[in-house]
């Protein structure tokens, strides 16, 4: 698929030191600006020329994004984060080992080094179609070559279409949905806060975009609250190969128990739509139960509900089934 | 330096390899941006015509080096075509083989999807700089791989030697499983990689017996 071609196309680059700086470079740039976080997502584009902004905005120079810091409810995460200083830190491992743990499920120990926490969660979908520059409706134009009969969709959606079959590709995703995280959005006209799950959306709601963020929205900071910390947690990631590879599906939870009884669940899954889908209906089903083998199967059932396979990815509908069952049967 | 030069200081070895990083040392290429832009008329003249490259200095392999640089030009292509550091190597130039994997301050990180002007302030180190620079002894990981002649075809073999000398940096004693993990993010076409960890493991019992 990737052709190695001579180089990138040009452009300005620009190498801001502080978040306002970099606002206002996106506000002057807008459309045909390019924010640059890790890069491992964005140099895949530019190489193979399907985006071509005139202005690169690099980040990495900006140290209010980088680190981790104790904040007076919970862990605030610098955006440019990288995946690997999330995966060692020692208040990340120890209360919220879920997020540690899936910042180690991405890629490889060279893209966690230089991948960053804000990339990841904001990083578009592999849709090989959409990322070799098919005119499909997530690139403004008018079929999704990957619904069509002949498609190649193995890798594409169960549940969540709308005209797009795509998948959120991120790790962290629903790691941080599992925890409740607050994503903190800033543009020249302050800052907004949203919740991990709200974070991202789908095509019924914008066809063009994985999270809420327009072109001149940056993701400063990851805020965990304390709610969750050190509840039990369940993360597993299938893909192919046990490295590089993003997610066929993945599952997260976090469960809080009163003796042996669940009081509180959060489970998320990603690789299933185009975008990590809380289940919510499957919370309900297990609070109150012990995580056991009737209500991990019954969760399966639920979190399935109107599950529909594209002609190749049929397989992810058990799949999807089986990792809520594990996750459910974990507290037990 | 002249090529004759260059030729003159190593005799027995006048290959193809030495001289094309004598051509790229000598600068016999003018810009090399003739080299790089070789070919690519899906770029548009009227795009890349107008980028200008910056003089920097970076830090390689413990030396300042001054080098023209592009605000789109990837490490890689700095370190092959520019400064003549071939023994990083290219292979897919996606993120996705790990034969480019350099140290960046000590991190190992894919030369190929970095922009040269991010490294600027930060030392890079190459497979060519593992070596003592005053004695040309080489580095516990280099002769691991001596020892245990770990690679086949070996075109993956600098990136695995990067990985494997900041994996030691990490973590000194690692278990054969730590050490594949710390190695997943390089490939061997030849699958040679039981050997490859082979090396590994020799590599950290000698690294502790430094």
């Amino acid at each position: 698929m990737a052709k190695i071609r001579d180089m990138i196309p040009a452009f300005e680059l620009l190498q801001p030191t502080s978040v306002e700086a970099a606002l206002d470079l996106m506000d002057e740039h807008r459309e045909e600006g390019w924010v640059l976080a890790g890069g491992l997502d964005s140099f895949d584009w530019f190489k193979d020329r399907i985006k071509r902004p005139s202005a690169v905005i690099d980040l990495g120079g900006i140290e209010e994004l980088k680190g981790i810091r104790e904040v007076a409810n919970g862990v605030e995460i610098g955006a440019m984060t990288s995946l690997t200083a999330i995966e060692r830190d020692e208040r990340i491992r120890s209360r919220f080992s879920i997020v540690a743990d899936a910042a180690h499920h991405v890629a490889t120990p060279q893209i966690r080094n230089q991948g960053t926490i804000g990339g990841n969660v904001s990083q578009d979908t592999r849709c090989w179609y959409y990322r070799s520059g098919w005119p499909c409706y997530r690139a403004g134009g008018n079929t999704c070559y990957a619904a069509a009969p002949q498609a190649m969709n193995r890798e594409h959606c169960i549940m969540g279409r709308s005209r797009c079959v795509a998948v959120n590709p991120s790790d962290t995703a629903p790691a941080l949905i599992a925890v409740d995280a607050k994503m903190i959005v800033e543009n020249s006209g302050g800052p907004r806060v949203f919740d991990a799950e709200d974070f991202f959306i789908g095509p019924s709601i914008d066809i063009t975009r994985m999270t809420v963020m327009g072109p001149r929205d940056l993701l400063t900071r990851i805020q965990i609250p304390a709610t969750w910390a050190d509840a039990d947690f369940y993360y597993e990631k299938v893909r192919d190969r046990g490295s590089w590879d993003f997610q066929l599906v993945s599952v997260a939870a976090a469960f809080r128990k009163s003796g042996n009884t669940i009081q509180e669940a959060r489970i998320a899954v990603n690789g299933v739509a185009p975008y990590p889908v809380r289940l919510e209906a499957v919370e309900r089903r297990i609070v109150g139960s012990t995580g056991d083998e009737a209500t991990a199967q019954a969760a399966g059932e639920i979190a399935i509900r109107g599950a529909q396979a594209l002609r190749h990815n049929d397989y992810k509908i058990p799949m999807m089934r089986n990792l809520v069952r594990r996750a459910v049967r974990s507290v037990a | 330096m002249s090529q004759t030069e260059l030729a003159g200081a190593q005799p027995k070895e006048f290959t193809r390899r030495t001289f094309i990083k004598g051509v790229i040392a000598t600068g016999a290429t003018v810009s090399s941006a003739g080299y790089l832009f070789r070919g690519t008329s899906l770029l548009g003249a009227a795009t890349y015509q107008t980028a200008t490259e910056r003089l920097i200095t970076l830090s390689i392999n413990g030396q300042d080096r001054r080098v023209d640089v592009l605000p789109h030009e990837t490490l890689a292509m700095t370190l092959r075509y520019k400064l003549g550091l071939t023994g990083t190597k290219l292979g897919c130039d996606r993120a996705e083989c790990g034969a480019c994997t350099v140290l960046v301050d000590g991190v190992n990180q894919y030369a190929c999807s970095m922009l040269t002007h991010q490294v600027r302030g930060r030392a890079v180190t190459t497979i060519e700089g593992l070596e003592n620079p005053d004695t040309g002894e080489l580095s516990v990981v280099q002769k691991a791989v001596m020892d245990e002649g770990g690679f086949q075809c070996a075109f993956c073999a600098p990136g695995f030697i990067m990985s494997m000398t900041s994996m030691l940096d990490t973590n000194p004693n690692p278990t054969r499983e730590e050490a594949a993990v710390a190695l997943s993010g390089n490939l061997c076409r030849c699958a040679d990689y039981e050997k490859i960890l082979n090396c590994a493991m020799r590599a950290a019992e000698l690294h502790r017996s430094v």
